[in-house]
């Protein structure tokens, strides 16, 4: 399962394509700075700079750094790896579960949807017994609970099930 | 954000469910109660409602436990929002300051004193012109005269932009003639520092921000926003009261502003939920407590509830309009 | 010296068996508050501020206060274990705390951060105890300018350091700056950068991107390069705290000079976030091992945390003698206060002595059972690191997830942190460097605040920030840190020009 280091013959998106991605999506983030930024005033008047001033200038600077970023990665090698796709996979793995999690939360509830995350990492990618798995994954939403409802009293998302039992 | 909103919207239909049932009794919350504070820590109205939570909790004048919570992004707007958004849950109250009305002139953002419950005026807060007490000016209109002998220099401090206090400010400049430079902090406690490290002239702290240095003889109260003089004898910085403050009118500076310190709940409670927060606020108001944060900050006492509370908030909200179009704050 | 004999009055006070279990209570609610992301030092404060009230004023400040003492402790642990700083002032400590831990050395680097943290409040609490009153009036020359040159000694005294490229560099500090001024304008009191998005008002947390860049994306890292945290060989060595104890006062020059950075920094009112960058920046410039700093090197994880926590309890100082708070935790303490009728200012001292010198004796033993408490329990924060990853890691994404909830009660700030993860990630395979992004996002607002501030103040004129000693001594310093780096750069490359770092 644990494949360290890079073998030469396997696959994946050139760093390349990546570093120019990254390049782009800050010009679009830089032009989105300085939209915003117009639409409050960027002069400077009698009582000094308005609210767009500053953020204004940190778009254009930003603006001027990918532009830079992309001219010196276009000549960089095709040939290096950002990443394998076994490995992205392995990313994949822990991203895609965790983004239902976050998706699911507000209808849901937090601590019912923490016990489905952790019961689903201990049995997939650790493949415990459910014994351990059922005593984690109810034991942390359960000790969550005490610390954070009753301790704290810092009121945490909770869905229909907790309101079933009148939380 | 519209799952949210739909989360709390379900959640808000099952807890009121839940809090309806009971039918004949009167109501009582049923979890813990979340206090909104549309503030930062520290600042005038975070200060009275952690006073009010310790009064509940050391009294007991509440079965659940009292949470407060501040909310002050987008000048309290995001406190209001949060309210605004939480129909019928009844476990949300939240203090107001200027920012009710203010807020969405100045920014746009969406909420109005309308879109939420009014439950009880619990004081008025009273504003006071102060000076460092290192400078000469013993009065009102010695310092107005300067102001204007020095064309447009002078500086004042004050809580947030096109709040309270750069509407008295905008006001002062107004009945006077002299220009301030109006220096906005981010809360009471730093402005009044301001004033006594000597970087502002003045400011137009509320009496609770500044009376510690007062007390301690840097700053010196000229005169008090209001129609007459406060009412508290007791004996605060040497000799002086807060009574032996002049108001700002009799100093030819005819300008009243008070603040409302009051509480708001939830759109759509019911009549037995609003009467359930007027009742407890009225014990706190009894304890010795409560009176004791009344009298160091020289607090106005009025208390309303209902009709007449909703009908002081809609009148105090056309003139907060009148103000902020003629200073010129409103959002375009 | 009246002081002296203050103090020990105080002292007597405090050495009451009831007030030092409070303490102990106090200290472990702390250390609970201060590793659960989520949880602030505000929260316990808060919560717990009801219960003080039976209590005499006394013994409930102690409380309250060892909360704070046991927060600050506690903020190191998961900067360390996981790359997660739980406040501002615990991101510079991951620098190098984290790769300490990944390389085994857990037990050693959770040591150095506490011992420094103790050595750094112990002697901002001297400070306080033998100087208050002068303290106190040099908080006071802070106007807005003033703060906008310690903002901008400490970027200085940061920036310039990273090893990545230098438009990477530039690219995210901007971004932290354009994140950091999203919402409300202090200044002209506009919203900016919202696009009518209600969720937007709030601007980006700092705590939301943290969790996001640091945690989250830490962890996809970690599945990247297969199941397991590096750091699981962590030896279990009950002696690790002595063995760190014998390394540690060779670093007495670094640690001095953090004490110094961190009680300037948390006296003028810019600090312990500034005041951790800053000890960090400047111990990597001057260190001999500067070039091993983010690599596990020890003395990267005593700069900060001296630094942070001589701030962190320095800035107590200006709150009570002048009524203003440094941080939401300190806020929260002085709204106690008020509670009980004692009302924080100039007259406190005067009025209130019993209560102050009681205050201050229990800095002195809370920071004494603080450091005892989290000293026991290194070999057993650095067992954590041996839980296997499949089981600790969705207990993080849990922990993560309450923590981005927790700061506006809001769960789109969870998905803004799964995106700030991603991002993260992308990031640091790309070489594009963190740091200088989050310090932007903390100081960014502020320092632009304090700047338009000032420009108001003179009309637009930027002679201000020249205008006296003060102002223009700091801005001066700033300056030559900008400056020195280019010198230094080019010092050392024309000593050691044959050895320069492989591109």
């Amino acid at each position: 399962m644990a494949r360290r280091g890079q073998s030469a013959a396997s696959a994946g998106p050139s760093q390349w394509s990546v570093e120019i991605g990254v390049a782009l999506a800050t010009t679009i983030f830089s032009i989105i700075v300085i939209v915003g930024s117009l639409k409050v005033g960027i002069g400077w008047g009698a009582e000094g700079p308005m609210a767009g001033f500053f953020p204004f200038y940190v778009g254009v600077m930003i603006l001027i750094a990918s532009a830079v970023n992309l001219v010196q990665a276009l000549p960089q090698s095709r040939e290096d790896l950002f990443s394998e796709w076994g490995q992205l996979r392995q990313v994949a793995f822990v991203l895609i579960p965790t983004a239902i999690y976050v998706a699911l939360i507000p209808s849901v509830g937090l601590y019912v949807m923490s016990i489905v995350l952790i019961a689903f990492f201990m049995r997939w990618l650790g493949k415990y017994g459910w014994p351990l798995i059922a005593a984690i994954a109810i034991g942390v939403p359960v000790i969550t609970f005490i610390i954070f409802e009753k301790w704290f009293l810092v009121p945490l998302p909770k869905g229909p099930i907790e309101n079933l039992l009148g939380y | 954000m519209t799952r949210h909103l739909q989360y709390l919207g379900l959640a808000a239909l099952a807890l009121s469910a839940v809090a309806v049932s009971p039918a004949q009794s009167a109501w009582e919350p049923t979890k813990p109660v979340e206090f909104i504070v549309p503030a930062g820590t520290g600042g005038g109205a975070d200060q009275m409602a952690r006073t009010i939570q310790g009064i509940v909790t050391k009294h007991n004048l509440m079965k659940q436990s009292m949470v407060v919570i501040n909310k002050a992004g987008g000048a309290g707007g995001e406190g209001f929002l949060d309210v605004k958004n939480s129909k019928g849950d009844p476990h949300k109250i939240i203090i107001t300051l200027s920012n009710l009305f203010t807020t969405p002139m100045a920014t746009g953002i969406p909420f109005s004193y309308k879109d939420l419950t009014p439950v009880a005026m619990l004081a008025l807060d009273e504003f006071i012109l102060w000076v460092n007490a290192d400078k000469p000016y013993k009065s009102a209109k010695e310092y107005v005269d300067a102001a204007k002998a020095a064309g447009g220099t002078f500086k004042m401090a004050g809580t947030g932009s096109k709040q309270e206090d750069q509407i008295i400010t905008e006001a002062m400049q107004k009945a006077t003639g002299a220009k301030f430079i109006y220096i906005p902090e981010r809360g009471g406690g730093a402005v009044a520092v301001q004033l006594v490290g000597g970087h502002v002239d003045s400011t137009v702290n509320n009496p609770i921000e500044a009376v510690a240095h007062w007390k301690g003889g840097k700053v010196r109260p000229l005169c008090v926003f209001d129609s007459k003089k406060l009412d508290y004898k007791d004996k605060i910085a040497g000799d002086m009261s807060w009574n032996d403050v002049p108001t700002c009118k009799s100093a030819g500076l005819d300008i009243e502003y008070l603040m409302l310190r009051g509480v708001f709940m939830t759109p759509g409670a019911t009549p037995e939920q609003v009467n359930y927060y007027v009742d407890l606020f009225k014990k706190v108001r009894e304890t010795e407590e409560w009176k004791k944060l009344m009298s160091e900050g020289a607090f106005n006492t009025t208390f309303m509830t209902g009709a007449d509370y909703l009908k002081w908030v809609g009148t105090e909200e056309k003139r907060h309009e009148d103000l902020m179009k003629a200073a010129g704050f409103m959002a375009k | 010296m009246e002081e002296i004999g203050n103090l020990f009055h105080g002292f007597a006070t405090v050495i009451q068996p009831f007030n030092i279990m409070v303490m102990l209570v106090g200290i472990l609610l702390g250390v609970i508050i201060g590793v659960l992301p989520g949880l602030g030092g505000a929260n316990g404060v808060a919560i717990l501020l009801p219960l003080t009230f039976s209590m005499s004023p006394t013994s409930a400040i102690i409380m309250l206060s060892c909360i704070y003492w046991g927060a600050l402790f506690g903020g190191a642990i998961t900067s360390i274990l996981f790359n997660i700083p739980g406040e501002p002032w615990s991101v510079a400590t991951t620098f190098d705390g984290y790769p300490m831990a990944q390389k085994g050395k857990a037990g050693e680097a959770l040591t150095a951060a506490f011992t420094s943290s103790f050595v750094g409040a112990f002697f901002a609490v001297v400070v306080i105890t033998l100087v208050a009153p002068l303290v106190a009036k040099f908080a006071l020359q802070f106007g807005p300018a003033e703060k906008f040159a310690v903002y901008f000694l400490a970027f200085c005294s940061f920036i310039g350091m990273s090893k990545e490229p230098p438009f990477k560099t530039l690219a995210a500090m901007m971004i932290g700056f354009a994140l950091g001024a999203v919402g409300l304008d202090q200044v002209t009191g506009q919203l900016r950068l919202t696009f009518g998005f209600e969720t937007m008002l709030t601007g980006f947390d700092f705590l939301i991107a943290v969790i996001g860049l640091f945690g989250i994306g830490e962890i996809l890292l970690t599945m990247e390069e297969g199941l397991s945290f590096k750091g699981r060989a962590a030896v279990i060595n009950s002696k690790v705290v002595w063995e760190t104890w014998k390394e540690l006062p060779r670093y007495w020059v670094t640690s001095i000079r953090s004490c110094i950075i961190g009680c300037w920094m948390g006296i003028t009112p810019a600090g312990a976030t500034p005041a951790s960058f800053m000890s960090y920046g400047i111990a990597k410039r001057i260190s001999k091992n500067g070039a091993n700093f983010g690599k596990g090197e020890i003395e990267g994880v005593i700069a900060p945390e001296t630094a942070a926590h001589a701030a962190g309890t320095s800035a107590l100082l200006p709150m009570l003698a002048l009524g203003v708070p440094g941080s939401p935790t300190a806020a929260v303490l002085l709204g106690g206060l008020l509670i009980w009728g004692l009302q924080p200012g100039p007259m406190l001292f005067v009025e209130q002595k019993e209560f102050v010198w009681g205050l201050i004796a229990s800095m002195y033993l809370g920071n004494v059972v603080g450091l005892v408490v989290v000293l026991t329990c290194v070999p057993l924060f650095a067992a954590i690191l041996r839980i296997p990853f499949s089981i600790i890691a969705p207990i993080i994404l849990v922990l993560c997830a309450i923590g981005a909830y927790s700061v506006h009660n809001s769960t789109f700030d969870v998905v803004l942190m799964l995106v700030f993860g991603v991002v993260g990630y992308v990031m640091k395979k790309c070489n594009y460097p963190m740091a200088p992004m989050v310090l932007a996002i903390v100081l960014g607002d502020k320092a632009e605040e304090s700047f338009r501030q000032s420009l108001l103040a003179s009309q637009g004129s930027l002679k201000i920030f020249f205008a006296n000693g003060l102002v223009g001594t700091i801005m001066a310093l700033g300056l030559i840190a900008l400056f020195w780096s280019v010198i230094s750069k080019g010092v050392s490359r024309l000593r050691s020009a044959p050895a320069g770092r492989s591109a």
